[in-house]
């Protein structure tokens, strides 16, 4: 007889969901999944989806928490449209994500969990497993609470506490069907559980094991290997947005030399970055959690004009109560790092979900004549190098500078292949010194900013703030030229940032059919589909915007060296919009505001619509 | 990140000041005979004195007539916006503890737009002192009615008399846990400068509430406390260790029941009755009932209130920065290596 273990598919690429309910661990399982998958070299790309709930009730619909992850033996740029395998570990779990497994795809059931009343609370009259509905599946029922008992046998813990461990005998199957390594897994049970409750360590590891051993034993379809991705050389570690944005802030404030300040209020899904940041007090990182988010700019504010690296993070109802504070650091011309980790809005509108709704927002949203630089990340890694230049820049041109991530960048991950610090740009800081004579408001010839003077300094005294400033003295003017002049003068350096920004890249055709622009978490499913389309015969090219205020100077000539432009986005026209006012040019929008990052069929097909007008 | 090359806190002798080393060359735009006139030279005087540079003085304020104050006082300043000097301050106390910090706030800028963040400043106890301009009245805009506006007053948004019930600064103050509360007013200097001075001493938060008239739109607000023929009668001085004695002796304030009493000496009691000013009294009631009476039913308390002794926010901040620099060293590259890494060889 030939057992699964002998026979073992190749596959390119295959995706995977984790569902059940927020007390079933499913996080964790799909982060546990993630790292084993790094290490065994795949390219991948994650997507945790979770309830905005804390604990909705036990077995209900809104409870359900997924992480999909998708790896490959060749460049990845989505965490996958469909999922090839989802595990299920409850009805509820079942019904909302019936949707997101590809037709004949594997679904991998608790069918411990299909009892009468869990059923209901799913709102099945009858239960799927027992009619027709899931034939277009390969439906595997498994007894995972039963087995997860089961293995741990022997050891003194209530059959409750037990249970709680059937994450990992769905992570144990599942390592056991595409064969990654367990090490790091069993490393992190220890790591997390042996000091503290040795018995749950080895409940849990004998759970992950008999997940493996079910796996090898049953007949779940022969055992699948997805090789190693061909990977640039280099040390990599797997790292989420949050996590990137963290590090990046903290190198631009040993590069710089200036102690970072984060002035911040807890929301979802920024909070993160003040969990992380107040962890690193070894490097002089002040972290204040202010009243509200008015409190956590101005603070900030206050730090930046101490000399220090002001930063606050946010996300859409906390950036929109900062407003009036960033007019202040506009118009006292103060280096500001304004992280917003975008989510679904209006309002309160989708705490957990994805969306990129407020680039007009971070470009227009204040009183008066007031740009602001507006810099974008384009996946979990990028937020690192994306962060740092939005700080340098805020230096570097005495500005408030918004940084955008969203909550798909922010909680997604993806190796990342670790820079060396001493190859990260210089942050140059040019403090007054005593002696030096200086008006607060003379400005640098190239750059327009001005110098920083840093309360303390001798002889350099001086008063700042929101009323309009006399040119160079700074002192409060009402004079009707001044104003017209200060107001141009702000603007022009705000605009002179495009001499910082490389030339526009565009991946693919040099000219052509379709150019598909986008910004933020859209890069992999556009950076997907410009490569299907162009498998399929479209002359088109992805050009990712990292720079959305100033625009790259080259970008209006790179645009129309192609037919079509395109703009993907997860909101209803933002950059679209900009593109058309700034360029004349027609820019067709491809739209969605579904929490969820695109599909990349859908997003193939409306490049080859496209593409087909004349 | 380390602190050595903060400003601050230097030890070179320090300069000989005058008052017009405190003053800038921007003409002041109060009205001719406003009550913040009277403060500014008071505070002017004052800085001279301390034994503070110059250029580790910052005046941070928010907006309205008071918070005007910065851009005449030869320091550092930042005018700030409205409400929100104190969530500045605390932003720019902890990047450098070595400044002095003040904030210059109004009834309206620090207790109404503003309240939120002055609970959150008082709490916390950061080393900084805060001057809030009351004149009952919103100046700047012209003339509305303020949080500790009285109940039936008639201003252009209240014609028919303000219906809001006004609350009291000291109160507010002491109930967010302020380490250092007191009164004064803005034409008697000396009691208003000794006031400030003990501020200044005091490491915490001070909170002084100064009276300040609005002889545009409030005129006269105060003047039951602060006129010369009255002021004996209607003022409490508060001194610590003393007596709690007004109206030239005559009367005094007892506590029955932990409740304050006017007492006239001779007729409901004598002085062994009239209670003993405890400014730095561990228990808060006394200071609170204080800071709940004014004329005229009662004096209205001038002077320090109460004052307690409670760690700095920004010393226990640092105090765990240090801590965790001693634990740790900062190197970013092993900070990047974090967590599991892997190689990838070239192939
Ligand atoms: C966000 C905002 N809202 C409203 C105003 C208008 N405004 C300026 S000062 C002020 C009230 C000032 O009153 P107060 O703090 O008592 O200061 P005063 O002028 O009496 O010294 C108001 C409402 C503003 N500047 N900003
Ligand atoms: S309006 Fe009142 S508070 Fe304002 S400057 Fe004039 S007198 Fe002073
Ligand atoms: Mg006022």
């Amino acid at each position: 007889m030939t057992t699964a273990a002998h026979i073992r598919r190749e596959l390119d690429a295959v995706t995977i969901r984790f569902a059940g309910d927020s007390g079933d661990g499913m996080q964790l399982a799909g982060e546990q999944f993630t790292s084993a998958t790094a290490v065994a070299g795949n390219d991948l790309a994650t997507l945790p989806d979770f309830p905005a709930e804390i604990r909705a009730p036990a077995g209900s619909l809104p409870g359900v928490s997924a992480f999909q992850i998708q790896f490959a033996s060749t460049d990845i740029f989505t965490p996958g449209d469909e999922a090839d395998v989802l595990v299920c570990m409850n009805p509820a779990a079942l019904k909302t994500n019936l949707n997101t497994v590809r037709r004949g795809g594997t679904i991998i059931v608790n069918s411990d969990a299909f009892t009468e009343t869990n059923l209901k609370k799913a709102g099945y009259a009858v239960s799927p497993l027992d009619d027709e509905s899931l034939k277009e599946y390969a439906i595997h029922k498994v007894p995972i609470e039963t087995l997860t008992i089961e293995a741990t046998k022997g050891l003194e813990i209530p059959s409750r506490t037990a249970k709680t461990c059937k994450n990992f005998f769905a992570l144990g199957l599942m390592y056991h069907m595409y064969q990654r390594p367990m090490e790091e897994t069993l490393a992190f049970i220890d790591a997390k559980f042996l000091a503290k409750t040795p018995l749950i360590a080895e409940a849990n590891k004998r759970v992950l094991n008999a997940g493996w051993n079910f796996g090898d034993t049953a007949e779940l379809g022969s055992g699948f290997v997805v090789p190693p991705a061909r990977i640039s050389p280099g040390t990599y570690r797997n790292i989420r947005g949050n996590d990137a944005l963290a590090l990046g802030i903290v190198a631009a404030s040993v590069r710089s030399g200036l102690p970072v300040f984060l002035g911040a209020y807890p929301i979802t899904p920024a909070s993160d970055v003040l969990h992380v940041l107040s962890q690193y007090k070894h490097f002089g990182v002040r972290t204040f959690q202010a009243e509200d988010e008015i409190a956590g700019v101005c603070a900030a504010i206050g730090a930046s004009f101490g000399g220090g690296l002001g930063v606050t993070i946010s996300s859409g109802p906390g950036i929109a109560l900062k407003t009036e504070a960033l007019g202040l650091a506009h118009m006292t011309e103060l280096p500001l790092l304004v992280c917003n980790v975008q989510r679904g809005g209006p309002s309160t509108g989708l705490p957990t979900k994805t969306e990129q709704a407020d680039l007009f927002q971070a470009i227009f949203g204040r009183n008066g004549e007031c740009p602001i630089p507006v810099i974008a990340a384009a996946t979990p890694a990028d937020a690192f190098e994306s962060v740092y230049e939005a700080a340098r820049i805020a230096i570097k041109y005495m500005t408030p500078v918004f940084f955008l991530s969203d909550g798909y960048i922010a909680n997604g991950s993806e190796p990342w292949k670790i820079p060396d610090p001493d190859s990260l740009p210089p942050i140059d800081v040019n403090f007054v010194k005593t002696g030096e004579t200086v008006q607060p408001y003379e400005r640098d010839p190239v750059t327009l900013a001005r110098r920083w003077v840093k309360p303390g300094t001798p002889g350099l005294e001086h008063r700042i703030g929101g009323l309009e400033k006399a040119d160079k003295t700074g002192n409060i003017s009402y004079d009707p030229d001044n104003h017209d002049k200060m107001t141009r003068i702000r603007a022009e350096k705000v605009a002179r940032i495009a001499q910082e920004i490389p030339p526009t890249e565009t991946a693919g055709d040099p000219d052509g059919d379709v150019v598909v622009v986008g910004w933020g978490s859209t890069y992999g499913s556009i950076e997907a589909a410009v490569r299907a389309a162009r498998l399929r015969g479209v002359r088109a090219a992805h050009v990712h915007l990292r720079y959305l205020n100033p625009l790259p100077s080259d970008l209006e000539s790179v645009l129309r060296r192609f037919r079509k432009v395109l703009v993907p986005e997860i909101n209803l026209g933002q950059l679209s919009f900009i593109l058309r006012g700034k360029y004349l040019i027609d820019a067709r929008g491809f739209n969605q505001v579904r929490g969820q990052p695109f599909k990349v069929a859908a997003l193939t097909q409306a490049i080859m619509n496209l593409s087909e007008e004349t | 990140m380390s602190d050595h090359d903060l400003p601050g806190g230097h030890d070179e002798p320090l300069p000989k000041y005058t008052k017009d080393d405190f003053t800038t060359d921007q003409d002041v735009r109060w009205c001719p005979g406003c009550g913040d006139y009277a403060v500014l030279a008071t505070v002017q005087k004052l800085m001279a004195e301390l034994p503070v540079r110059r250029e580790d003085h910052v005046f941070v304020s928010g907006i309205g007539c008071s918070s005007r104050f910065p851009y005449y006082m030869n320091t550092y300043g930042f005018h700030t916006i409205h409400g929100r000097a104190t969530a500045v301050a605390s932003g720019l106390k902890i990047t450098n503890p070595n400044l002095h910090v003040w904030i210059v706030t109004g009834d309206g800028d620090g207790l109404s737009i503003g309240g939120n963040h002055l609970m959150h400043l008082l709490r916390r106890n950061f080393d900084v002192t805060v001057l809030l301009f009351n004149n009952r009245i919103y100046g700047l805009t012209k003339g509305q009615y303020s949080p500790t506006s009285e109940l039936g007053k008639r201003t252009k948004s209240t014609p028919m008399g303000s219906i809001d019930y006004p609350l009291s600064p000291l109160a507010v103050a002491l109930g967010s846990g302020a380490s250092f509360v007191g009164r004064s007013y803005d034409v008697d200097g000396k009691h208003l400068s000794g006031l400030i001075r003990q501020a200044w001493e005091h490491k915490g938060t001070s909170f002084i509430e100064i009276y300040q008239n609005c002889n545009i739109f409030n005129d006269g607000a105060f003047t039951s406390v602060t006129e010369k023929a009255s002021k004996d009668a209607a003022q409490l001085r508060l001194e610590h260790g003393k007596k709690m004695l007004f109206d030239g002796g005559r009367k005094g304030i007892a506590f029955q029941e932990g409740r304050p009493v006017v007492i006239t000496l001779g007729v409901d009691g004598t002085e062994e009755d009239v209670a003993t000013h405890d400014a730095f009294d561990a228990d808060i009631s006394r200071a609170f009932a204080l800071a709940n009476v004014q004329v005229p039913e009662y004096p209205t308390p001038m002077g320090l209130l109460r004052a307690v002794s409670r760690p700095t926010y920004e010393s226990l901040l640092h105090a765990q920065i240090d801590e965790a620099q001693k634990k740790k060293k900062a190197d970013l590259h092993a900070l990047l290596h974090g967590g599991y890494t892997w190689k990838v060889e070239d192939h």
